[in-house]
This record gives C-alpha cells, sequence and structure tokens, in this order.
C-alpha cells in the first residue's frame, strides 16, 4: 500500500469512527466497496429469490383475503430487491451484471429460499421466522455506515413489519383451529426453525468477513449476537400460540437472561450454500427463465421508447 | 449507455418523491426504465406502493450533475468566513427585542 492510501485509509476510518455516513461519490478502500457489492448485490438476490416460495402458494391460498395479502407481499419482496440493486449501482457496478452473476452461480442468496414451502402453514413460517429473523438483521444493518444501503433498510424495515405480522397470524389462526391445522403449523415450525436460524450466518468464530465489516460499521452486530436476539424475541411470541421449537436444549438461562440452544447443523448449512440444498437448481432456473422470457418485453419497450424519441 | 446490447436493463432514472403538498421532493431511489412514462410507473411501484408519495419526479441519471467530494471544501469555501451573513454577528442594546 502506498502512502497516499495510506493516509486516505487512516482518514477513511476516522470518518466512520466517528460515525460520518459514506456517500456513493466518497473515497473509500477498494475493499469497502467489494465487501459492500458483494453484501448488497447477494441481499437483493434474497429479496428476488424470495418471491418464489411464497409465490408457489398464491395460486392457493385459502381465501381471497389470503390471497390479497400474499400478493402484496410478493410484490413487496420485488420492491425490496430494486432498492437494493439501486443501492449497489451507486457503487458504480451495473444490474444487469449483478444478475448476470446470479445466474451463473457466482453470486450467492441467502440459502433459506432453497428450502421448499410444502404447506399454507409455510406461509405462516416464512413470514413470522424467515421475514422476523430478515427484520432483526435489517434493523442492525439500517444504522450501517454506507448511505445508500442504510436508507434502503430503513424503507424495507418498515414493510417487513407487515409480513413479520401476517404470518404470525396465519399460524395462530392454524393454531385455533382443527387439530389437523395445529398440527400442520407445528410440522411447518418444524422445518423452518433450523433454517431460520442458519440465516444469521455462521458462528462468530467461523465468520471470515465479521470483523473487517464491524470495523467498517457495515455491520454493528456479530451474526452469533443478532440470531440470539431473534431467538430471545421468537420464544414468548411461539409459546403465545402454543406453538414449539424443535429444541430440546432451548431454555431461559436465568444468569445470562437470555434462551440457551442447541447446536446448530452448520453441515447442512454450508451443504446448502454448496449447491446441493432442496431446491437450489429450481430456484435458479426460475430466474433465469423468468430473465429469458422477459426479454423480448424489455427489447419491445425500448424499441417503443426509441420510435417515440425518433 | 447504450443499451441495444445484448440484455437490456433500460437506463437508469433518478427518482424523486414528495410526501405530501408543501414539502419538498426528496431523493428515494433509482429505477431502470425505456422511458419517461414508464420511470414514473416504475418509481411509483417501487418507491410508493403505501401512499409514500403524492408526485413523483424523474431525471435521467445521466443527467444529473452534482459536486465532488474532493472539490467541496474550495468549492464551498467563500461561505465559511462570512459570519456577518448570520444574525448572531450584530449587536443590539439589551432590552430590545428584534426578530
Amino acid at each position: 500500500m502506498n502512502m497516499e492510501n495510506e493516509v486516505l485509509e487512516k482518514a477513511f476510518q476516522d470518518k466512520i469512527d466517528s460515525g460520518i455516513i459514506i456517500e456513493p461519490k466518497d473515497w473509500m478502500p477498494e475493499r469497502y466497496r467489494k465487501q459492500l457489492i458483494r453484501m448488497m448485490s447477494q441481499h437483493a438476490h434474497s429479496e428476488v429469490v424470495g418471491m418464489l416460495p411464497e409465490g408457489n402458494w398464491i395460486t392457493r391460498a385459502p381465501s381471497l383475503k389470503r390471497k390479497l395479502i400474499l400478493l402484496a407481499k410478493v410484490q413487496d419482496e420485488a420492491g425490496h430487491g430494486l432498492y437494493i440493486y439501486s443501492g449497489t449501482e451507486t457503487l458504480g457496478v451495473d444490474r444487469k451484471d449483478l444478475i448476470a452473476d446470479l445466474h451463473s452461480g457466482k453470486a450467492k442468496y441467502s440459502s433459506i429460499f432453497n428450502y421448499p414451502t410444502l404447506t399454507w402453514a409455510d406461509m405462516g413460517s416464512v413470514g413470522w421466522l424467515v421475514d422476523g429473523a430478515a427484520i432483526v438483521n435489517q434493523t442492525m444493518l439500517a444504522k450501517g455506515s454506507y448511505g445508500p444501503y442504510s436508507r434502503a433498510m430503513i424503507r424495507i424495515c418498515k414493510e417487513e413489519n407487515f409480513h413479520n405480522k401476517q404470518g404470525y397470524e396465519i399460524l395462530a389462526t392454524l393454531m385455533k383451529g382443527t387439530k389437523e391445522q395445529q398440527a400442520m403449523a407445528q410440522e411447518s415450525i418444524n422445518r423452518w426453525w433450523w433454517p431460520a436460524l442458519m440465516m444469521f450466518g455462521p458462528s462468530d468464530k467461523d465468520s471470515p468477513n465479521s470483523a473487517e465489516l464491524i470495523k467498517w460499521k457495515v455491520k454493528k452486530q456479530s451474526n452469533d449476537e443478532l440470531r440470539q436476539r431473534f431467538i430471545d424475541r421468537s420464544v414468548p411470541q411461539a409459546e403465545a400460540i402454543g406453538l414449539t421449537f424443535p429444541d430440546p436444549k432451548l431454555k431461559f438461562n436465568e444468569a445470562t437472561g437470555h434462551y440457551d440452544h442447541g447446536e446448530i447443523n452448520w453441515e447442512e448449512f454450508y451443504n446448502v450454500i454448496k449447491g446441493n440444498g432442496p431446491c437450489n437448481k429450481q430456484r435458479l432456473k426460475a430466474r433465469s427463465d423468468a430473465d429469458e422470457n422477459g426479454r423480448w418485453v424489455r427489447e419491445a419497450a425500448e424499441a417503443y421508447a426509441k420510435k417515440n424519441n425518433a | 449507455m447504450e443499451n441495444t446490447k445484448e440484455n437490456t436493463q433500460w437506463k437508469l432514472w433518478e427518482v424523486f418523491t414528495q410526501r405530501k403538498s408543501g414539502e419538498p421532493h426528496e431523493h428515494a431511489g433509482s429505477v431502470h426504465a425505456p422511458d419517461k412514462e414508464m420511470a414514473l410507473q416504475n418509481a411509483r411501484d417501487v418507491y410508493s406502493r403505501r401512499g409514500e408519495a403524492t408526485t413523483i419526479w424523474v431525471v435521467p441519471s445521466e443527467q444529473i450533475t452534482s459536486t465532488s467530494p474532493e472539490d467541496s471544501p474550495s468549492f464551498f469555501d467563500p461561505s465559511e468566513d462570512k459570519i456577518y451573513r448570520h444574525p448572531q454577528f450584530y449587536k443590539i442594546p439589551k432590552g430590545v427585542t428584534i426578530d
């Protein structure tokens, strides 16, 4: 590293330390830019791929009201993807290149969306647990050091609260229903609880990017801290409607004031990341097909715009 | 800027929204769109699904000129040393109210 860069990096870190928000045109270390592009595009991809497991139930929602809600929620996820792509583009990258990286498998997205949504109760579990975990993560990211990212997060957090509550309401309604409906809700939670905990990423001791991201205030809390907050807020919510989490070691610890929990199956986590989850191939294919099938629409709209401007 | 290459994602527009009449327009983010009509429609769908806007402006991103952070100190410098532009600069007799 040359002298000039060293001075710039020092000034950059001083800005971060004194709580100044970084804006697109400000000088930033190349690595800060790269890390943000990686994180933000991964996040945007997750929103967009996240439309698929829920889109799966739109035609089979049990009532018109639930169908309208689900449509609105899936549309929100598209919006969230677009806010974050828009933020990522301020770092000097093109959305179409980010999307190409998703389709080629070079870019990742949250592995939670590689699990299938098998029953209607899964719409409850996804809204309550998956969006609930996302809220815990995004509330932290909303205070991050990069302006366009934190602004997108503030917008998203407001909307996620509806997602979270509608999911919980689905489960609460099922738990007041017949024995079969209650069993369906519990079975769904049994499948989603552990993958939801994995959403916060590897344990701190195995998370190579964390220290750097925390130093730059892109993240303000560690994976394990966020996971713990999610567990602590979820347990009483589950108890209130008679659901239990599939973890015999889950127990309130008087000394720490937090819930202790069992070991997460990290082998499963890494396996899904590597592409071997139940739906990885299906999800990527759905996205590439959508891109490919929409191509003529984009071309036609552009031809029309050109003709009108001629 | 030419988008006719293999996979078009349309050109970029900056979006400004006004929450309600009487308030200033604020930058909300950006959208991709082939023309101004679709830019407005996309901006509405992306940035105002819950009545966040009553008016929307869209501007092709390439049309925006902005100051750059490197030049900012000298660019904004002339206003730094003119303390007489602030009311605190002036002394008036005790007991008199001027506002």
